[in-house]
């Protein structure tokens, strides 16, 4: 077990240099100077925009922009936003904890949910509730974000009047905790409501953001149950007369769950970074909003500090889930 | 049912709350968040409505919903007669705010003033560096060229010396990276070493003070009770930063803000038979303009321009680009500027005889370029489609149009270029609503290869603009703009297309609320009806 990790921890190395420079490389590839964004229509002088272009480290010969870059990295340093003039790690630790807890509740939900769904689908293939079920994942899975999260909004919120439209805490509280997430924070506050309104906040970007990756997790569970039940081990656990409960359960469920792991894996990734309408469209103050408006204004230090950050993140899920992988399928493990 | 019966509860106990606490307090959905609350170190107007609009003053300041200025900070001012020395007796007894790091210990004074202005010019200043300052604004007005010297002549006088006349100088001071910040403030956190809190925890003079800004989300704010010119009638200011236009609405629908910016054009119909919302309009203070490189053939004849601008059908354009937010313009200048010339009469449109004078000035099969913007601005929230709407206009009297776009920045280079062919959509937003602002910016003379995309320089046109620059009588000032804007619209640079409408929707019990024509947010004397 331990050589797995390890090996699995060694092809961590290239693919971070990797990382680094795509990061380096993607945001400088693209059309636009910030400097001319940054002036906009007002313009600005050749002279001025040397003075700029020297302060920003933008005269530099590419090559060792990158090293200097590579260098902040093993200081702790990813450089300072161009915009907001703050250092870039600062920036993402403000915002990550709001993304984060949105990405686990959605998680959560998407589990909870798809699991169990794909599961009771799988064993009344072909019967109503199967077909009911794959219709309803597969219309969750083709929704446009965008316009599931505004009619529920323009129901649950300005038709109901249930859930607030946005935001992640009433303005009724001023909650600045430790944790950065809201939840946790109001209940450490001790201020009376101010849980129960980061809940009532939450719930809608949550089922918003759980949609797709539980059509998916939902779908999947099923083929891989579907595939399981035809094992010929779950028709001997059958023909010992477990209890059907049992058998699909411990026996099918246990190892169908393996290709829905790496799905689960592969969608908190997706969560983290591709969080961006949600996170747009109920105004939740998370990193997916600063990322895109980073990009627009070529804002380089934000953008490659961002995307690395993430990158590592989605790294170390993916590794976790390798890991989970062997756990859960000796076969992997000794391979 | 469990669980909807508690969401429906917790939801309840939260509106029952905002019903209570909205007595006081007004909540402004604004569309993104501040870079920053140094205004002097940023450009944008979203970062402006946060920090120097609510929290600080200027020397002057323009009155609220014009363009009008006003004594600020400084109770008056006399200029020299030759223009270049301006001299401001300062308001005496302004308190800055407390907050829990630092307690002002004396009242505003010269000081504060200098040390705004010399962080901003003065490389030796140690808060000249400091949060990576560029100082954008104080260096696009020239500051650095005009501004001498900033002597303290007492506590409550200050005089700047400038290297030559220039009258739209004191509306550069009523302009945002002219806010005055606290020196005592400044000292204080450079000496505890941590200067960059001066941009994120501001303390200034003004009718808001700063109570706290969680990223992205929220910004509070208290009124100032020792405000100078009387505490505002609200108590608390909340800005709930909501980046989408239509969850804004739907906000504002909830009761969930009081003022919301930059409507959904798409929204605006539903807005005007809403109950819930009072949509205030007004021109901005913008204008949208093509403009031809009058040093290429054949745009170098003036019969040619005037002919291409009887060609334009303005109202299809209001119609399809602005979908009515927008108007016709004229003058280079948005009317809501002093001085618009309101005499002046644009050129009718007329294909016949458009392409009559094209045939008589030897012009035929011409073939053009039109440069369509890639990015949204006020002025032109669509150019490609603007430019499709020319290029079918244009076809009427017989001239081709190629439709062509760069990425943005891209774009504004290379429209600078003397050799440029073809003409340029493209458009300005007013810094400070002085007419030199548009005039000798878009088209003097020393713009040409840079801000003037018609590359025009008119020894009549610049003669005027120049002399308007030396004189301060604003009246005589006004004369000479109005005469400028009738060489313009003979000459024809630009067709001038258009100048936007801005929409503001706000809640009925909002009293008071006036549209910034700067396109800024003033909650300063906005109330709140039971």
């Amino acid at each position: 077990m331990l050589r797995f990790v390890l090996s699995r921890l060694l092809t961590f190395v290239p693919t971070f240099f990797g990382v680094t420079l795509v990061s380096f490389a993607f945001i400088r590839l693209l059309p636009g100077d910030p400097i001319q964004l940054l002036a906009g229509e007002r313009g600005v002088s050749e002279a001025r925009y040397n003075e700029l272009a020297e302060q920003f480290g933008f005269d530099a010969p590419i090559w060792k922009q990158y090293i200097d870059y590579l260098i902040g990295i093993f200081q702790g340093d990813l450089g300072t936003s161009f915009v907001t003039k703050r250092p870039v790690l600062d920036e993402f630790m403000a915002l990550f904890p709001a993304t984060l807890e949105l990405s686990i509740c959605a998680i959560t939900l998407a589990i909870l949910i798809g699991i169990p769904a794909g599961v009771i689908a799988a064993v009344n293939r072909g019967k109503f509730f199967d077909q009911a079920l794959m219709t309803t994942a597969l219309v969750g899975y083709s929704m446009p974000i965008f316009w599931w999260a505004l009619l529920l909004i323009i129901v649950f919120s300005s038709g109901l009047g249930w859930t607030p439209v946005s935001g992640r805490m009433s303005l009724m509280y001023f909650i600045d905790g430790p944790t950065g997430f809201m939840t946790i924070d109001a209940l450490l506050s001790g201020e009376e409501g101010a849980f129960k309104s980061a809940v009532s906040h939450l719930i809608l970007p949550t089922i918003v953001l759980a949609t797709i990756p539980l059509a998916i997790i939902a779908r999947q569970t099923r083929s891989a149950m579907l595939e399981v039940l035809g094992e010929d081990y779950v028709r001997t656990a059958r023909a010992k007369g477990l209890a059907p409960l049992r058998v699909n359960g411990m026996h099918a469920l246990r190892n169908a769950l393996i290709p829905v792991v790496t799905v689960i894996g592969l969608s908190v990734g997706t969560l983290l970074a591709g969080a961006i309408l949600t996170e747009t469209i109920f105004s939740w103050p998370g990193i997916g909003k600063w990322m895109v408006d980073s990009i627009f204004r070529r804002d380089y230090q934000a953008v490659q500090g961002g995307l690395l950050i993430i990158a590592v993140i989605v790294m170390i899920v993916n590794l976790t889930v390798d890991i989970l992988y062997g756990l859960i399928n000796p076969k992997i493990r000794n391979r | 049912m469990t669980l909807i019966r508690t969401t429906l509860a917790a939801g309840a106990a939260v509106l029952a709350l905002s019903a209570a606490a909205s007595a006081q307090t007004l909540i402004y959905c604004s569309e993104g968040s501040p870079e920053g609350f140094d205004p002097a170190l940023y450009t944008a107007g979203t970062t402006f409505d946060a920090s120097s609009r609510q929290v600080y003053n200027k020397l002057v300041e323009f009155e609220r919903g014009t363009t009008d200025i006003v004594p600020g900070l400084a109770e008056s001012w006399e200029v020299s007669d030759d223009g270049t020395t301006y001299t401001f007796k300062l308001r005496e007894g302004v308190k800055f705010h407390s907050s829990d790091q630092f307690t002002p210990s004396r009242d505003f004074n010269a000081d504060d003033v200098i040390f705004s202005f010399d962080r901003q010019g003065n490389e030796e200043n140690p808060y000249n560096s400091y949060s990576g300052g560029t100082w954008e604004y104080y260096n696009a007005m020239s500051m650095p060229d005009l501004v001498e010297s900033i002597e303290k002549v007492d506590d409550y006088t200050v005089r700047f010396n400038l290297t030559r006349p220039e009258a739209p100088f004191i509306a550069n001071m009523a302009m945002d990276f002219a806010s005055i910040l606290s020196k005592e403030y400044a000292d204080q956190l450079q000496e505890a070493g941590t200067p960059e809190l001066l941009n994120q925890q501001p303390i200034g003079t003004g009718p808001f003070s700063f109570v706290g800004y969680q990223k992205d989300a929220v910004i509070r704010y208290s009124a100032n009770p020792d405000y100078w010119k009387g505490a505002a009638p609200i108590e608390n200011l909340v800005f709930a930063i909501t980046p989408d236009a239509s969850v804004r609405y739907q906000k504002l629908q909830a009761g969930e803000c009081h003022v919301m910016p930059y409507p959904n054009p798409a929204d605006l119909e539903a807005m005007e038979s809403d109950e819930n919302v009072n949509l205030m309009q007004q021109e901005g203070l913008n204008v949208g303009y093509l403009a031809f490189n009058t040093q290429v053939e054949p745009f170098d004849q003036v019969e040619v321009r005037q002919a291409l601008n009887m060609a334009i059908d303005k109202q299809a354009i209001i119609d399809v680009v602005f979908q009515g937010a927008g108007t016709a313009a004229k003058n280079p200048i948005p009317p809501t500027i002093w001085s618009y010339n309101d005499e002046v009469e644009d050129y009718p449109y007329d294909p016949e005889q458009a392409q009559q004078m094209l045939e008589e000035a030897g012009v035929t099969d011409l073939s053009m370029e039109i440069w369509a913007m890639p990015v949204q601005r006020p002025y032109n929230p669509n150019a490609r489609r603007m430019a499709e709407l020319l290029q079918e206009d244009f076809a009427q009297v017989g001239v081709d149009v190629e439709i062509v776009s760069y990425e943005w920045g891209e774009y504004l280079e290379r429209s600078k270029d003397i050799e440029r062919e073809g003409a340029v959509l493209l458009g300005w937003t007013g810094d400070n609503g002085d007419p030199d602002n548009f005039l000798a910016v878009l088209l003097g003379c020393d713009a040409v290869g840079n801000a003037n995309r018609a590359q025009w320089c008119n020894e009549e046109f610049d003669g005027l603009i120049q002399e308007a620059k030396t004189v301060s009588e604003q009246e005589e000032r006004a004369r000479l703009y109005e005469e400028a804007q009738v060489v313009f619209k003979e000459q024809a640079p630009w067709a001038t297309i258009a100048h936007s409408i801005v929409f503001e929707p706000i809640r009925p019990e909002v009293t008071d609320y006036k549209i910034d024509p700067f396109g800024g947010h003033i909650f300063y004397g906005v109330g709140l009806e039971q």
